[in-house]
């Protein structure tokens, strides 16, 4: 549920997401997170926690790892946005997708789609990680499920099949 | 029979690809037309009478729909085993959170405003927070004496045992509440319809349990209530029964508003007002002979159930049962006792009770060995339960279970000897100045009983359905949920083996009370050991029927099932088979005594852990950390280690992390920044071992084993702390969670630093 509709009145956003322009109109203050959950129907971006703890809800802005629960929407005007249904190339899925359900990286889900963006930024700074870099780069986003350690299977998994191809 | 082509193998997750795309749909992901949102205004004190409800005149309240206790339609309880909660508090509230009135509003923003303008004004009444007050009986707050429910476990003769010990062993052990923190909040979204009534979806385990909640509730017929899973965020305990309460709050805003009504909480109404594990305080008095053998002994279990009894019945059973451990008891008294305080009910989480009692033993195991001078190794070889000795409740075991062999593999992988035998050394060695970092080695031997205890299963009589579809693909109908730990793949693993058909041309119904029959709640660890048998006689009975009819011949290929299945269902209409559990012959259980066959079947465990303890900080870290188990038939590889790995790590963060702070029966951490949960970073290397020894319990020879991996490593990180810091001055741990302040409390205490 959303929490801030903030003071004012809508404005016009202007962003593009996983390659496509968008236009819509909200409230300058309202959370990233709801504009692309609930104006743009992207509903793969999860809230977990709502502070930015959790990193359920990581998406890529211009590049960089963000948790769209903090980012107020106007912030976002002009910006590149990758969320979890940009990831896939097609209907194919990315190396990461693909070693998350293999390595069983994914089990209830709800943190997936936010640690696939991140282990998506890692890769692209660190194309061939060690454990600690995978560590270390998972550890904004809680998963309760797994105890990580299939997930740092899949990413390396996913580091390993890039660098071969 | 051919050889298992799908049992054993690591197929993909049947809703896997859903998951990593994003397009796995979440309750929090769906819509309705004319939805509006709903939120529960709740109690701000832990006891009292409601004296006065107003509202702010600043709210224009013609807009909002509005729901107390009057508005229910039918009795104002959460149906379960007892119905003493109520649906919303009337008159009077008995615990922090407690659901007074409910509110509903297009605009959630709105809705929140509104939530704060209502203004509720208490006669506030004394109120208790901890087992001890509540045994104290100063105030009576639930029956007539506090005690929502006993058992007494009797084998043997214990008082006799006393005066033959060598040495009488004692001990108290407590552990605290611990959140489930499953990333996806409670949620749900009702809709009515007077033809149709009422139905509703949500993130939830037990479809049926709503179903009858909301019966009750409502006051509708069966045929009236509809429950639906969404893809379900994680549970681990923590959506058995609370799910019954958010989908009554939506029900009755729905039916009142006519309209959809969702609500999902934010995390902190999460934490704060739902169910947590158990807080427990475990005495023991053991006899013990020279030679370290258990002669006999008293177990005093008692666990805090806050303000109503929900589950904590049989939270409290499961863990007077698992109370004695993987050990032999001679002779053996076992008080479990479950006591209201004025907190948020206590429910189900992973382990369900076990994880408090085997706590206490596995510590009071390692003091054993203290007493009697011998290794934490060698007093629990000598105790193990062997096959044909009995359990605690006289249960004789039949599996072909070794131990011992189990634990000296688990040495091995861990290098325990050498490892401890170092650590020993450099922790003399080193000088006890600050920045000395110590290390020590901790083990824990417990078992983990699989499906509902005792006669339990019996009464639930499961039934499964397996249907062959028009497009010759077979369809699993179950009420069996998945929520991460891999039920639908398992499930069809099951199904697709019985039928010789490749993974792919089986598929899972979606939960849903309309369509599946009612395969029993998703907990207890029993869906892959006793659904996962009745989804293979009814799958059996598909190939049967198509062979029966002359449509199959016995070896076929799955072009051939396809085209036989079509076939039947354009002859007959349909090909639908169903299986209904059957308890096993012979099979004895005393509901009264607490006597004779608590599970059909127990998952082995040892567990190594390798804790180094930094006396500058007093923070205790795992290092590494080795689950080694035996649980039947490995359905499949990747879920099994998955299900280990995730149940060890929330049992590192029930040892060191994860405090609930408590304040007049209100959690005061209830968000993600200050309640601990480990991260990527927090964690060991958890290496996760099988030992399959052949069993023939459930399908294809599983056993459960999602609850196991909660039990183990509690009482192996406190144990290699112990080991770690010494006891010769007698510091000593025995309360989880065990932070750098309890380590700094007690080694301070005794003058070490």
């Amino acid at each position: 549920m959303s929490h801030s509709s903030g003071n004012g009145a809508k404005r016009e956003l202007s962003l593009t997401v996983n390659g496509k322009p968008e236009t819509v109109r909200v409230f300058p203050m309202e959370r990233l997170l709801d504009v692309l959950r609930q104006e743009l129907g992207l509903t793969g971006t999860k809230e977990g926690c709502g502070e930015g703890e959790c990193g359920s809800c990581s998406v890529l802005m211009d590049g960089k790892l963000v948790n769209s629960c903090l980012i107020p929407a106007l912030q976002a005007a002009g910006a590149n946005l990758t969320t979890i249904e940009g990831v896939a190339e097609g209907p194919q899925l990315s190396a990461l997708q693909a070693a998350f359900l293999e390595c069983g990286g994914a089990q209830c889900g709800i943190c997936t789609p936010g640690m696939i963006l991140s282990a998506s930024h890692l890769l692209k700074k660190k194309p061939e990680p060690t454990l600690d870099d995978i560590r270390e780069a998972l550890a904004g986003n809680l998963c309760r499920c797994t105890g990580y350690m299939q997930i740092f299977e899949a990413v390396a998994e996913a580091a390993r099949r890039k660098s071969s191809v | 029979m051919t050889e298992e082509h799908i049992i054993g193998k690591s197929v993909p997750r049947k809703e896997g690809r859903a998951k990593v795309t994003g397009a796995a749909r979440y309750i929090d992901d769906m819509t309705m037309p004319g939805m509006l949102y709903g939120a529960t205004v709740r109690s701000q004190i832990p006891r009292g009478t409601i004296k006065e409800i107003s509202f702010d005149a600043q709210i224009n309240w013609s807009e909002f729909v509005t729901v107390t206790a009057k508005d229910i339609p039918g009795k104002n309880c959460i149906a379960l085993i007892g119905d003493d909660q109520p649906c919303l508090a009337e008159g009077t509230v008995n615990h922090p959170e407690e659901p007074i009135m409910l509110l509903a509003h297009a605009d959630p923003h709105l809705l929140r405003k509104a939530v704060d303008a209502v203004s509720i004004e208490y006669e506030p009444l004394p109120a208790i927070f901890t087992i001890e007050e509540s045994e104290r009986r100063s105030q009576i707050i639930w029956g007539t004496d506090n005690t929502l429910k006993t058992f007494l476990i009797s084998k043997g003769d214990v008082d006799s045992v006393w005066a033959k010990a060598d040495y009488i062993v004692e001990g108290e052990y407590t552990t605290g509440a611990q959140e489930q923190l499953y990333i996806e909040n409670n949620g749900v979204i009702a809709v009515f319809d007077r033809e149709q009534g009422i139905t509703v979806w949500g993130s939830l385990q037990c479809p049926y349990y709503v179903h009858k909640a909301l019966m009750a509730l409502c006051n509708l017929p069966a045929e009236k209530v509809r429950v639906v899973q969404a893809e379900t965020g994680g549970a681990f305990g923590g959506k058995e029964d609370y799910p019954s309460i958010i989908a009554g709050h939506a029900a009755l805003l729905a039916m009142k508003s006519g309209r959809p009504v969702k609500i999902v909480y934010d995390r902190l109404e999460d934490m704060t007002a739902t169910t947590k594990r158990h807080p427990s305080r475990t005495r023991h008095r053991t006899a013990v002979s020279k030679d370290g053998k258990i002669l006999g002994g008293e177990i005093d279990f008692t666990i805090d159930g806050g303000a109503y009894a929900t589950l904590s019945s049989v939270v409290l059973s499961r863990g007077t049962i698992h109370a004695g451990g993987p050990y032999y008891w001679p002779s053996v008294r076992i008080h479990g006792k479950a006591v209201a305080t004025n907190a948020p009910p206590h429910g189900a989480f992973r382990g369900f009770g076990a994880p408090q009692s085997l706590f206490a033993m596995e510590r009071h195991m390692d003091r054993i060995a203290q007493v009697v001078g011998l290794s934490p190794v060698e007093v629990r070889r000598r105790n193990f339960l062997k096959p044909g000795q009995t359990t605690t409740t006289e249960q004789t075991i039949r599996e072909e279970i070794d131990l011992g062999k189990l634990l000296d593999r688990a040495l091995e992988l861990s290098d325990y000897t050498a490892k401890k035998a170092r650590f020993a050394r450099e922790n003399e060695a080193g000088p006890t100045k600050i920045g000395c970092i110590k290390k020590g080695m901790g083990i824990a031997a417990f078992l983990h009983g699989a499906g509902f205890t005792g006669s339990g299963e019996r009464y639930l009589a499961s039934v499964v359905a397996v249907e062959g579809c028009v497009d010759g693909g077979v369809r699993v109908l179950v009420s069996s949920t998945e929520f991460g730990q891999g039920t639908n793949t398992v499930l069809c693993q099951i199904a697709a083996e019985a039928l010789d058909l490749p993974y792919d041309d089986v598929r899972i119904a979606q939960p849903d009370t309309n369509q599946v029959p009612n395969s029993g709640p998703t907990v207890a660890s029993r869906t892959a050991m006793v659904v996962g048998s009745l989804v293979r006689s009814a799958a059996l009975g598909i190939k049967q029927t198509l062979i029966a009819s002359g449509a199959l011949g016995s070896s076929y290929s799955p072009q051939e099932f396809r085209s036989a299945c079509r076939a039947h269902i354009a002859a007959h209409g349909e090909l639908r088979c169903f299986a209904r559990y059957e308890a096993p012959e012979g099979v004895f259980w005393d509901d009264q005594k607490y006597r004779g066959e608590a599970y059909a079947s127990f998952a082995w465990a040892i567990y190594v852990a390798e804790v180094a303890v930094d006396l500058s900080t007093y923070s205790a870290t795992v290092e590494d950390f080795v689950a080694l188990q035996e649980v039947g038939r490995v359905l499949h590889p990747v879920l099994a280690k998955g299900q280990i790995a995730g149940g060890v790590a929330q049992g590192i963060g029930f040892a060191l992390y994860e405090k609930v702070v408590w304040q007049n029966g209100r959690m005061q951490n209830g968000q993600m920044t200050n309640y601990i949960m480990p991260t990527s970073a927090d964690l060991p290397p958890i290496r996760v071992f099988f030992e399959e020894m052949g069993n023939v319990h459930g399908a294809y020879g599983a056993k459960g084993i999602g609850e196991l991996p909660m039990d183990g490593p509690a009482p192996a990180i406190v144990n290699a702390i112990q080991d770690a810091i010494g006891d010769a001055l007698g510091t000593r741990f025995d309360s989880v969670p065990l932070l750098p302040e309890h380590i700094f409390e007690a080694v301070s205490a005794n003058g070490e630093r």
